[in-house]
């Protein structure tokens, strides 16, 4: 059963609406309106923007594949799906940042084709980014105007229309901002509505808006909703991606699920439960199942007490015997990178204690950390996890090349010797020692990045997202690599988007939820609905 | 920034944006005190620093460096950098010197189209490289230096052009004045303040700051992000190849080397002058007197009597203090937002 989070009570503002009560409260009254509203909208109308049949690959991942779905005037549509299921690749498609492979768009029933982002803009669709793309340097009227500035008779910018036009943008938003005032240090909120601004000048008739709630409060979320509410009664298509169920009740009338790169249905919101929209959202075969050995836990190697960090996570608390592995799940954002970072001493905390076998850690260290035996395999493997441009064996024997020195520098046999027995402990497929890491798979790279951690020698190995980007066959053999290095004893905190992974691989999963632990499942109550429902803030539907 | 109107109202009052967006004007208005002041004090030391003639010689030594760094500061505000413009003044003085000893009835506007030709030629071979070599300006246009200078020298194989090969028209150019201003002057004013307005009142102007405040944004904006990166690089280069022009009618004399090392006085002129190395703000018209001010230090120190040395180490200090007050306000902004953020 997910342990409901311990003191509501003092949690900032910004979590008001959490799970228990946005789930009756805000969502039940807006979503019976819907309701009715939603048969007569969606039925005989034009679709104002039809995606067709598209697919989108990079390289050899089929990000989207075929996906249809229209969207209707006067209608806000959700798009709803797990992390990594194509929901930003469809949202970059609309915006004219990719260009499908195969598959059309079409506006008011006829094909476009995007070279860019200006030719989608063009075409009336605006798209409000999670992280806002506004110009710091420029004022907030400027970044309203931008693209389509009101012009003098001499082609100069009309700086007071660009103002007056912004201040009446603001008037009808109902908020008070400063029209003249640079965008630098407006607050996410503030910055969101700015590009709603930017969307109502540029008189979009599609609003595409990708997790705009993400890092708002609750009165900010009512304040947005209510001026989206009026733009769709006044004829915009909304496309609207949340992971919130409870604002996708409240605000939208049909829902598309999208589920590994593909579609899974569209439906009317009102005719499904929350439930049912998750089971669908992660309803895949198990059949790739990721053994984990049963070991014998041991004693306790690392106790995480207490730990927060203004603003990023609070009051992070579990531990991690040796043989096991715990996994810590949640949804893109919810902090579980940045707990692991500063476990790890890369980043800072604020307040609560991190102690390896029973020794209390240096906090901001990561040199105390590796010295008491802590490794972390970071996420980015490309930017934080490896040297592209070194050979294999210099990226192995990094951590370590200072004891396999003599007289402080560095001979090549040593090294190579070292390098061999650890990408041999490893069966990793490479030509030669010599090659730059950059020439390998990336499955081959992350166990470059296993080996070079390793080699140190871990009590405990925290690896983060440790299969993203790698085939399925290479992705097993990690899996094994790290189910026969916990039965070696290895303590491994593994921070993983995968359902799948961490279902198999974990003996304990820590559930986070917007920088709080949300829930502590053990195996046998870990499945996919219980992790997906405390990482998405819903109750347990038992 | 560029943000005159005084904010009618601040509802959501944000105080470090207001000090930050006034600490910008103070920048501009900081040069304008720095100037005075050492105008001031060298005058009390040698009135004659104030002489008709001081003034004139002043304003003509930074005639070229402004021609130059109204260039350079657009270049600068979409965050990149052009290091090549000395070689462009190199390579289009040695062509323009050539070509106006040669023929010596060419008028002067003339020499002027060709010194403005070259050079954006060569500014748009910095801004392709840039653009659709995906490399970044400062490695690109290091590299440009180098040969455009290199193509300088093989070209002139040692040789120079005197005065004495030059026409007078061309010569005179430099000293002749209309209405009092030399023209020199006049040019280096009209390109200031034509660059000025089109930074501040044009689109184009107001496109290329947002292309250095947010690259990201700018290409999801839908802005023609090449076609403005390469229009800033050429504009650049046909200014450094029309400073080329002014400089081989200055000083008469033209070798392979002119305007060696000319392209650290060009930016240190923009970054005194107040453009944020990370693009997105500043002024050409602060630029313009960063120039000024680098000119005037230097004759300054000559008529107090101090070491030529120390000029380099002042420059250097006005430098690294232009770039203190960028990371102060950056710093400042960041740390407004980290606490506003914990508090949400």
């Amino acid at each position: 059963m997910a342990e409901a989070n311990a003191r509501p009570e003092d949690q900032p503002t910004r979590r008001d609406e959490q799970p228990a009560e946005a789930g009756d409260g805000t969502a039940a009254q807006p979503a019976a309106r819907s309701g009715d509203r939603s048969g007569a909208r969606s039925g005989d109308r034009p679709a104002r923007l039809e995606v067709h049949d598209v697919a989108k690959s990079f390289g050899a991942v089929a990000a989207v594949q075929g996906v249809s779905f229209p969207l209707y005037p006067g209608e806000a549509h959700a798009l709803v799906g797990e992390n990594g299921a194509g929901k930003s690749t469809i949202v970059k498609m609309l915006a004219g940042v990719h260009r499908p492979d195969t598959g059309t768009l079409r506006v008011d029933g006829v094909d476009v084709d995007f070279g860019g982002p200006g030719d989608a803009k063009a075409a009336g669709i605006a798209v409000i980014y999670q992280e806002p793309t506004l110009f710091p340097d420029l004022s907030v009227a400027e970044n309203i105007a931008m693209g389509n500035q009101p012009l003098t008779k001499l082609r100069q910018l009309d700086r007071k229309a660009m103002n007056a036009n912004a201040e009446r943008l603001f008037r009808r938003l109902g908020v008070p901002l400063d029209p003249a005032r640079p965008a630098r240090g407006l607050s996410i909120a503030d910055q969101q509505l700015v590009e709603i601004a930017k969307a109502l000048s540029s008189e979009a008739r599609v609003l595409i808006m990708d997790e705009p709630t993400a890092a708002l409060s609750a009165v900010e979320v009512e304040r947005l909703f209510s001026v989206v509410r009026s733009l769709r009664d006044e004829g915009a298509a909304i496309m609207f991606i949340s992971h919130r169920f409870e604002e996708i009740t409240a605000l939208c009338e049909r829902v598309t699920i999208m589920r590994d790169g593909k579609h899974v249905a569209t439906e009317l919101v009102a005719d499904l439960s929350v439930d049912d929209m998750i089971r669908r959202m992660v309803g895949r075969d198990l059949s790739a199942l990721f053994p984990k050995q049963d070991v014998d836990p041991g004693e306790v190697v690392l106790e995480v007490e207490g730990l927060s960090r203004e603003g990023v996570f609070k009051d992070i608390s579990f531990s991690v015997r040796s043989g096991e592995i715990v996994a810590l799940a949640g949804l893109v954002g919810a902090g579980r990178s940045e707990v692991m970072q500063a476990v790890f001493g890369v980043d800072p905390y604020d307040t609560g204690t991190v102690k390896l076998h029973g020794r209390r850690l240096k906090k901001g260290s990561p040199r105390a950390a590796m010295a008491a035996g802590m490794a972390l395999v970071p996420e980015d493997r490309r930017q934080q996890g490896l040297v592209m441009e070194l050979s294999i064996e210099r990226n192995v024997t990094l951590p370590r090349a200072r004891k396999l020195a003599r007289l402080g520098l560095l001979f090549g046999g040593s090294e190579r010797a070292h390098a061999h027995t650890w990408t041999q402990k490893l069966q990793t497929k490479l030509g030669r020692l010599s090659d730059a890491v950059g020439t390998l798979s990336g499955g081959n790279q992350q166990k470059v990045v296993l080996a070079k951690w390793l080699a140190t020698g871990p009590k405990l190995l925290i690896v983060d997202e440790p299969t993203r980007g790698i085939d399925v066959g290479t992705k097993a053999e990690v899996h094994r690599l790290m189910s026969s290095l916990a039965a070696d004893g290895l303590a491994v905190v593994m921070v993983s988007s995968e359902l799948p992974e961490v279902l198999g691989m974990a003996d304990r999963v820590v559930v986070l939820r917007e920088g709080r632990v949300a829930a502590r499942l053990e195996r046998a109550e870990a499945t996919e609905e219980s992790v997906m429902y405390a990482a998405m803030g819903q109750e347990v539907a038992a | 920034m560029t943000i005159t109107s005084t904010p009618t109202k601040a509802p959501l009052g944000n105080p470090v944006a207001q000090k930050a967006s006034g600490l910008f004007k103070q920048r501009e208005l900081g040069i304008v005190l720095a100037l005075a002041l050492l105008v001031a004090y060298t005058a009390i030391d040698n009135p004659r620093f104030l002489s008709g003639q001081s003034i004139r010689d002043n304003l003509l030594n930074t005639a070229i460096l402004a021609v130059m760094a109204t260039g350079q500061a657009i270049v600068v505000i979409t965050r990149n950098i052009d290091l090549s413009v000395g070689s462009v003044l190199g390579i289009s003085a040695f062509a323009v010197a050539t070509l106006m000893s040669k023929n010596q009835d060419l008028p002067m506007i003339v020499a002027l189209l060709v010194g403005l030709g070259v050079g954006a030629v060569a500014g748009l071979v910095n801004g392709v490289l840039v653009r659709y070599g995906k490399v970044p300006a400062l490695v690109v246009t290091l590299g440009t230096l180098y040969i455009y200078r290199g193509i300088t020298y093989s070209w002139a194989g040692g040789s120079q052009v005197n005065a004495d090969e030059l026409p007078r028209h061309f010569l005179t150019f430099a000293n002749d004045s209309i209405l009092g201003i030399p023209w020199l002057v006049l040019i280096a004013l009209v390109v200031i303040a034509a660059g000025s307005i089109m930074m501040r009142n044009y689109r184009v102007g107001r496109e290329l700051y947002a292309m250095g405040s947010s690259p990201a944004a700018a290409e999801l904006a839908g802005i023609k992000v090449a076609r403005n990166l390469l229009g800033a690089f050429v504009l650049s280069g046909a200014l450094a190849g029309l400073a080329g022009v002014l400089y081989a009618a200055r000083f008469g004399t033209v070798d392979a080397a002119a305007g060696t090392g000319y392209e650290l006085n060009v930016v240190a002129a923009v970054v005194v002058g107040g453009v944020a190395v990370f693009g997105g703000s500043g002024t050409v018209w602060g630029a313009a007197l960063g120039a000024l001010l680098l000119t005037v230090i230097g004759s300054a120190l000559a008529v107090l009597d101090i070491n030529q040395f120390w000029q380099q180490a002042i420059v250097g200090a006005l430098i690294i203090l232009a770039i203190c007050a960028d990371r102060l306000v950056a710093f400042r902004i960041a740390r407004s937002l980290r606490k506003r953020d914990a508090h949400v």
